[in-house]
């Protein structure tokens, strides 16, 4: 076929574009995301008597704090990566910090207890439902970004699919961080922190096939 | 012509046709088709490919600018989008012709975006091969919009599909289109 025929078949009858469709979409997909994973642990596990109370409040609030902060940023990354071209670094930069930051934060609250109060700070009760139920959630969200980002022109694909599964991660951790509490902040890190990473790490694997345009 | 000196006009080509002026895009499309093939020339040149293998790439490249049109940002320059558009395109189009090379630099839009004017080559895509291949609705309603250039309610009318259904049945029947054009290699 010649390409000046292509173009006629293209340019018949064009229909205009909606410019705040894309941005909505994404949002759209990460809402219905969040609510499906939110829904799922409802229906799971029932409405907790009391989610906002008991003696680890502060670090229930810092985790649920920390998740969505981490949705936020990584959401504005998605919407930017949406659009072939450069995405920017500022989001990427502000995730690095964060996950430093939660990461250095475990670390130097093993450093300051006793090494025998070790075991009881990171086997907290109930780290491993955290560490299944949180990729478990985060594979609503994941689909549905994936699903919305595949209408999009990603061209980075390993890097969306990581932010993707960060972000789904995120969601997952959130969810799990509403019903379940956090006895210390390495258990909050390594139980909640590690499988959002995990969830990126999978998120990067998959990108380059599930992506794809 | 350089892609970057005319910036200003393929940009407001290009912010007619998302408002759905068809000649802008049209020409938009046309204007960027020089451009485009002696990117995809110089590039392949690199690797020992031929212009039937550029003229495949500049047709698949239409096609996503068109089908991917609502990811360009108003505010931003076109001409870095329609780059970024052209580069995924080679780099998806030598991995699944296995011949991708990673080693081998895909420079920047700026070098080596030159003029082209040479006559078109026939790509090896053929539109009706392709066509038999969409399900019976769909192909309808890209024949009558897009080949016979009816408008929506027309083709609505002679179809019997709603035109929500039209538009919908184009929309997907070009983004099916253009996985067949991806998946009908190698030649």
């Amino acid at each position: 076929m010649k390409t000046d025929e292509l173009i006629n078949v293209l340019g018949a009858n064009v229909e205009p574009v909606n410019s705040g469709h894309l941005r909505n979409a994404l949002l759209a997909a990460l809402a219905v995301g969040a609510a499906a994973a939110f829904c799922l642990r409802l229906a799971m596990y029932g409405v907790p008597a009391d989610p906002f109370s008991g003696k680890d409040i502060g670090l229930k609030v810092a985790g649920l704090a920390f998740a969505l902060s981490l949705v936020v940023v990584g959401g504005r990354f998605l919407i930017k990566s949406a659009r072939p071209g450069e995405a920017g670094r500022g989001p990427l930069i502000v995730i690095g910090l964060l996950l430093f930051a939660i990461f250095s934060a475990g670390a130097i609250a093993l450093a300051f207890a006793s090494p025998a109060a070790w075991r009881g700070m990171v086997f907290g009760p109930q780290w491993a439902a955290c560490f299944f139920c949180i990729p478990m959630f985060a594979a609503l969200p994941f689909v549905s970004l994936v699903w919305a980002l595949r209408r999009a022109a990603p061209t980075r694909l390993a890097l969306t699919g990581a932010v993707i599964g960060l972000v789904a991660g995120a969601l997952g951790a959130a969810v799990c961080a509403y019903h379940y509490p956090s006895s210390s902040i390495p258990f909050l890190v390594l139980w909640y922190g590690g499988p959002v990473v995990l969830c990126a790490v999978i998120g990067a694997m998959l990108g380059p096939r599930l992506l794809r345009w | 012509m350089s892609l970057r000196s005319d910036e200003p006009e393929l940009r407001s080509l290009m912010l007619a046709g998302l408002d759905g002026d068809a000649s802008a895009h049209k020409s938009l499309l046309a204007k960027l088709v020089p451009s485009l093939r002696a990117y995809f020339k110089g590039q392949l040149a690199r690797i020992g490919r031929g212009a039937a293998d550029a003229e495949d790439l500049v047709q698949e490249t239409l096609i996503a600018l068109h089908t991917r049109r609502h990811t360009y940002d108003r505010s931003q320059l076109l001409t870095p989008w329609v780059y970024a558009i052209a580069r995924y395109r080679l780099v998806d189009y030598l991995r699944r012709t296995k011949a991708f090379n990673a080693h081998a630099p895909i420079e920047e839009a700026a070098e080596v975006f030159a003029d082209d004017d040479q006559a078109a080559v026939d790509s090896t895509l053929d539109l009706k091969k392709l066509m038999a291949k969409l399900a019976p609705k769909t192909r309808k309603a890209i024949q009558l919009v897009k080949l016979d250039g009816l408008t929506v309610s027309e083709a609505a009318t002679q179809s019997g599909m709603s035109e929500s259904a039209v538009k919908v049945s184009v929309h997907r029947g070009l983004r099916a289109l253009s996985l067949l054009v991806r998946q009908r290699r190698p030649s």
